[in-house]
């Protein structure tokens, strides 16, 4: 099977390519990237007008997203889940491993990608736990899991429990090639809370989790995976002295990178009190943190210490979250808003330009978990995702794809959003008000 | 809220549990204390005892000691008392300083010393036993030393101060029992004019007209 998707702006970092390109696919795979391919005598061949206001880019790949199943199947399926993310733009996701059981074993491993194929729709990439059970205690089978299909492995809802563990994981996984994704909190610090520290939550009187609680874990593990040599991702980084920590291990060479979620570089801790005040849509972990902290997430998008975007897609039922706030679960909903919320607050407000978003979003999560895509270079699968950078779109909850609605951000009206998504060639997802007809 | 009330009064571990209720049901909410958050009718009646007793708030010092974190009577005193233009003094171990606590519009200090120099009103708030082992002070001899209310302390005050407590006190631990029961105290008439203020609030939410 072959098909051109012809015409709009093509930008792949990777290739260093921003301008008119046709792309040719053949067999789920890029044949070929040219300036007006052309199309006479191929009768067969699927000609795609791409409408010039779209761009297209290498597949988006969110590496941090929480399918639910096996276990939790009332929040979220796999067959859900992957619906939300091409919905959202996203040909792939990384799913973390805090289901239940745990993915700590291969069986559960294979159990998620055989759940991934029957769906079909975006590529699933499961991560595997760090210990048994993810209790921090011993170390996972990782050579198993990696070989049934993990690409990284982390305890994340936790942190890597002790620095001698976590010094463990990094040596142990390097020889697969394999990063850490840590949930970067000491407990201790963190105690019960349930917002960030900070004028809100006293006035509001919420416990309290301190910046620091974050800061000193990512401290530790910049400290031990220069000693190991292991790379260490810091998952849903949210204060500023974590991103310091952050630049000055990259600038010793230390193998970190990190990802922010749309939430902590566009909310802060006033919204617990307004416009709706105990939003149990604004209760996560790490919590929304101080303006400062937002402010510095922006500029580490801007200036490149970030690595990635991250929705951290977290479903809850409606009725868990219908609680009161100390009560509720932490998290919300990502895949189906992350691009919309991106490309309105960062592309349109100037903080980043196409083609360092397109670095966030696809390049950078490709590299950093080793997994295909990321590009658009001859050979590499054909996930594309096409954007419509000026498209008006309002976030309605009430349409998500994905299982649950726990979202802060229903309602909103933002500038731009996803016209198509393509996973090995293949359209899963098309936004006809973009104009589109495939 | 098939039984329809006009008034729900609520006391509810949870911080902002009020609010929620507020939201979803459309009888009027009494928040008698919601988890570290408010306790509105407590700020009522201190500062009509306060009144009572001043015959006005305005410029009055007024020092609020103790476990400041864990307060909800803090939260809604230091609303109601500097809204009706009191200068108002909060003081307390640092473990126990909610973080911008002085973004309310008060003085913060950790000296209970500074806080009672010259005090109109001397608020003490209770310590609950759980916070030792919470390791915010290390013991109650030592909470007594640094922070209790003792005759001393009360000297530094205005010579017609008067001293308050939520209740139930520990005797020993804020507040000595001698300041406790002396003559400065008007701990036992915030409980009497507790039933008083608190009956003009469900009258007044029932729909009652001002007298
Ligand atoms: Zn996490």
């Amino acid at each position: 099977m072959k098909r051109l998707l012809r015409g709009g702006r093509l930008i792949d970092p990777a290739q260093g390519l921003d301008g008119q390109f046709d792309v040719l696919i053949e067999d789920g795979r890029v044949a070929r990237i040219d300036r007006d391919i052309a199309v006479n005598g191929q009768p067969d061949l699927d000609v795609v007008e791409v409408p010039a206001d779209c761009v297209v880019c290498p597949g988006f790949i969110d590496m941090h997203v929480h399918l639910r199943e096996p276990g939790f199947e009332h929040k979220e399926t796999i067959a859900t889940g992957t619906a939300a993310a091409v919905a959202g733009g996203f040909t792939a996701v990384a799913c973390m491993p805090n289901t239940n059981p745990i993915n700590d074993n291969a069986s559960v491993t294979k159990y998620i990608l055989e759940k991934a194929a029957q769906a079909g729709l975006a590529r699933v990439y499961p991560i595997a736990a760090v210990s048994v059970e993810s209790r921090g205690e011993q170390l996972a089978e990782i050579g198993e899991l990696r070989a049934a299909g993990c690409v990284a492995i982390s305890d994340d809802g936790r942190p890597v429990a002790t620095a001698q563990l976590m010094r463990r994981a990094l040596e142990y996984s390097s020889m697969f090639g394999m990063p850490v994704v840590d949930h970067c909190e000491d407990r201790s610090l963190a105690g019960e809370g349930v917002a960030h520290e900070g004028y809100h939550a006293s006035l509001l009187g919420l416990r309290g989790i301190p910046a620091a609680a974050e800061e000193v874990m990512v401290d530790r593990d910049i400290v031990l995976a220069g000693l190991t040599g292991g790379a260490f991702h810091v998952a849903h980084m949210s204060v500023r002295g974590s991103l310091r920590a952050v630049r000055a291990g990259k600038a010793r060479g230390v193998r970190v990178t990190c990802e922010v979620t749309p939430h902590h570089f566009i909310l802060d801790d006033e919204r617990l009190a307004s416009p709706v005040s105990y939003d149990t849509n604004c209760k996560m972990n790490p919590p929304l943190r101080e303006t400062a902290d937002r402010d510095a997430m922006l500029e580490g998008l801007r200036d490149g210490s970030i690595d990635a975007i991250a929705s951290d897609h977290a479903p809850h039922h409606y009725d868990e979250k219908k609680v009161e706030f100390d009560r509720a679960p932490f998290g919300i909903v990502g895949l189906e808003t992350a691009v919309p919320l991106s490309l309105d607050r960062l592309v349109h407000t100037g903080v980043v330009g196409l083609g360092r978003l397109v670095e966030l979003l696809s390049t950078n999560p490709a590299s950093i978990l080793g997994v295909p895509g990321g590009t658009l270079r001859r050979g590499s699968p054909a996930d594309v995702t096409i954007i419509a950078p000026d498209l008006p779109v309002t976030v309605d909850a009430s349409k998500f794809r994905s299982r649950s609605r726990n979202t802060p951000f229903d309602g909103w009206r933002l500038r731009g959003g996803v016209a198509a998504t393509i996973v090995g060639g293949v359209t899963m997802w098309v936004n006809e008000s973009a104009g589109f007809h495939l | 809220m098939a039984m329809a009330p006009d008034l729900i009064v609520v006391r509810h571990s949870a911080s902002g549990a009020c609010d929620f209720l507020a939201r979803i049901c459309r009888a009027g909410i009494i928040n008698a204390g919601d988890g570290t958050h408010e306790h509105p009718t407590q700020a009522l009646l201190d500062a009509f005892t306060i009144r009572e007793h001043k015959g006005r708030l305005d410029r009055l010092k007024v020092a609020i000691v103790g476990d400041l974190l864990h307060s909800r009577v803090l939260r809604s005193n230091v609303q109601l008392l500097t809204k009706l233009g009191a200068d108002v003094w909060v003081s307390g171990p640092p473990t126990m300083m909610p973080p911008g606590i002085e973004r309310l519009g008060v003085k913060a200090t950790t000296s209970v010393d500074a806080a009672v120099d010259q005090a109109d009103v001397i608020m003490m708030l209770r310590i609950q036993l759980e916070r030792m082992e919470g390791a915010f002070f290390p013991s109650f001899r030592e909470y007594f030393t640094v922070f209790g209310l003792t005759t001393e302390r009360v000297a530094r005050a205005k010579p017609d101060v008067i001293i308050m407590h939520p209740g139930p006190m520990n005797r020993g631990v804020e507040i000595a029992s001698e300041v406790a029961d002396g003559p400065y105290s008007v701990i036992l008439e915030q409980v009497s004019n507790g039933v008083a203020v608190r009956m003009a609030t469900l009258y007044l939410l029932a729909g009652g007209a001002e007298a």
